[in-house]
């Protein structure tokens, strides 16, 4: 009697880390596959930066240059943060806030899923979204604008932006915590579209009026889009530690307001 | 008088080894609503049991209570003899819930697969799928099911892990007959393999032909617990219908009837025995025509149930 029970005990602990990984995979394979299948989701979070970049950047003022630096290439870092802002944002929130309001999330509390694999696979997934927004801004950059940079400068911005992912997953997990099922996705663009402007995202943040470069400092896209600029040498004249600080602290404060939502749903019922 | 439980009741000697799931003396409130009061409930290893109540009665509560979703605000809730909460009882338990809404992009075997693996032994998917009648719509995307078929795909959700205990939160509502029948077959052959079911439900029907206990909940409160048959004995009545002149208001005070009823010429009686008032009827009014006995019907011994709790409910407070 004892003997079995051991080994089972064994057994389930042998098998714990590859069952693990195997939950992790799926669950982040199916979020994937999820909004893939979303045409809404694809269509605004991968075409839109993708547009503004070939609309501003390749047939407008492609010849132009901001601070020195050419126009295709300043403002792959700057669209390359507005697109993995959208879709991190719209990523988590808007799936999260859905799940929690309409019931889906209280049957997979019911199950043995670890709950960490559900915003792990939410997060991930925002972050490969973003790769494809980021090397896609490369490609069109590369193939029609004459972007041209070494390859470690490559991948220093590529991963910049990429791991910009985070912060703006953050706060989307704190925003669909707070947010109902309707409302989450109006929340967004209240706060993205405005954040993406002041940040200088859409319109270098050189040339716009004073009273935004001063609500710029405190906006987390305008320290990422300073890191990335900073890569390709255009950034302003702030050490890139402020930015990655104010990026770092920002993460955490939505972490926090996240984790005060994830607490206040095992005191509520809902439908 | 229904709704007093006599001690032996709510005592039953029940072997401690047996039971795997309580509520014992849970509370819980939203706000200011109460929506479990001092509750104790039973689930015995092996067998079915329904919650029965109307919509608001508590039945989603006591539900979700056992699945460790919230906590009780008094009380004290078990689940394999630990916290529901419990990441190895979650291994050994299974639940459909209501949704609102379910990932609608992914398809019938994609969700089975991502559920499977959470669980460390889960059943093969193709069992699952045959088990829930899903093979032939594998492949469609949730979205594209009918009301019967996604009742279905959450039933495999609940299954595919082969628990012990499963939780079957309203699994039956917005089904048509043919859908409500296979479900039902489905869960028969749950239990039949040895499995504890916990099913919710608002049809009185569903409960008597599915569960080995009843357990009539009201406003959270557990009026009444038995068999089926031990339900319907409570409440077992007849109803006369019948064309009389005489006055609704004298008919209700002959002794035995319960509850009289007059639409347009035809008055409807309940009685709990027929023949005393019919004597009665038929003396004071020679002329009356029309006349039908039946017995009263599963969905009135439920309604008498649950409204007796009412009253009861609003003379206490």
């Amino acid at each position: 009697m004892s003997t079995v029970s051991v080994a089972i005990s064994r057994r389930q602990i042998e098998r714990f880390p590859a069952a693990a990984v195997t939950i992790y995979w799926k669950e982040t394979k199916y979020e994937f596959l999820k909004y893939l299948r979303v045409r809404m989701y694809t269509a605004s979070v991968l075409s839109f930066p993708l547009m503004f970049y070939i609309l501003f950047g390749l047939l407008l003022n492609s010849h132009d240059a901001i601070g020195g630096m050419r126009v295709p290439t300043y403002l792959i870092a700057t669209y390359g943060t507005f697109g993995i802002m959208g879709a991190s944002l719209f990523g988590t929130a808007a799936g999260l806030a859905s799940d929690r309001g309409l019931g889906w999330l209280e049957v997979k509390r019911a199950s043995p899923m670890p709950p960490f694999a559900y915003f792990w696979a939410k997060v991930i997934t925002s972050m490969v979204f973003s790769t494809v927004i980021v090397l896609a801004l490369f490609a069109l950059g590369a193939a029609f604008g004459g972007v041209r940079m070494p390859v470690a400068t490559f991948a220093k911005l590529f991963g910049t932006l990429v791991a910009g992912s985070l912060p703006f997953s953050a706060m989307g997990l704190a925003i669909g915590y707070f947010t109902g099922p309707n409302s989450a996705a109006p929340a967004i663009n209240l706060i993205y579209l405005p954040m993406s402007f002041c940040s200088g995202l859409w319109v270098p943040v050189t040339f716009l009026p004073k009273f935004a470069k001063q609500i710029a400092l405190v906006l987390p896209p305008y320290h990422l889009s300073q890191l990335a600029l900073g890569v390709v040498g255009a950034g302003g004249h702030q050490s890139s530690w402020t930015h990655w600080e104010v990026l770092i602290a920002f993460t955490m404060i939505c972490l926090g307001v996240a984790r005060i939502g994830f607490q206040r749903d095992q005191e509520k019922m809902y439908g | 008088m229904i709704a007093t439980r006599t001690p032996q009741q709510t005592n039953a000697p029940v072997p401690r080894a047996s039971v795997v799931a309580s509520l014992d003396a849970v509370n819980k409130n939203y706000g200011s609503v109460r929506a479990l009061r001092g509750v104790n409930f039973q689930v015995r290893a092996g067998e079915l049991v329904a919650l029965l109540g109307p919509n608001g009665a508590g039945k989603t509560t006591a539900v979700k209570l056992l699945l460790g979703l919230m906590p009780p605000h008094g009380g004290k809730v078990r689940v394999f003899g630990a916290d529901p909460t419990n990441p190895e009882n979650r291994t050994r338990t299974g639940a459909m819930l209501q949704v609102g809404r379910v990932p609608e992009t992914l398809r019938v075997r994609e969700h089975i697969d991502l559920f499977s693996s959470y669980y460390p032994k889960p059943l093969p998917s193709s069992g699952v799928l045959a088990a829930a009648g899903l093979e032939k719509i594998r492949d469609r995307k949730f979205a594209e099911l009918s009301g019967g078929q996604k009742q279905r795909v959450l039933f495999a959700l609940a299954i595919c892990g082969d628990p012990d205990l499963l939780f079957l939160d309203e699994p039956t509502v917005g089904l048509d007959v043919e859908a409500r029948r296979m479900l039902w077959e489905q869960i028969r052959q749950l239990v039949d393999r040895g499995k504890t079911v916990v099913l919710t439900t608002h049809y009185l029907q569903e409960a008597d032909a599915l569960a080995d206990r009843v357990v009539v909940i009201n406003q959270g409160e557990i009026i009444v617990e038995g068999t089926p048959a031990e339900i319907k004995s409570q409440t077992t009545g007849k109803k006369i219908r019948c064309i009389t002149r005489l006055d609704p208001p004298w008919v209700r005070q002959i002794a035995g009837v319960t509850a009289v009823r007059s639409d347009r010429g035809v008055i409807e009686i309940h009685a709990s025995e027929a023949e005393p008032v019919l004597r009665e009827l038929l003396k004071q009014d020679p002329s009356l025509s029309g006349l039908e006995v039946t017995s009263a019907g599963l969905e009135e011994a439920f309604l008498a149930l649950t409204q007796d709790s009412v009253r009861n409910a609003s003379y206490g407070n």
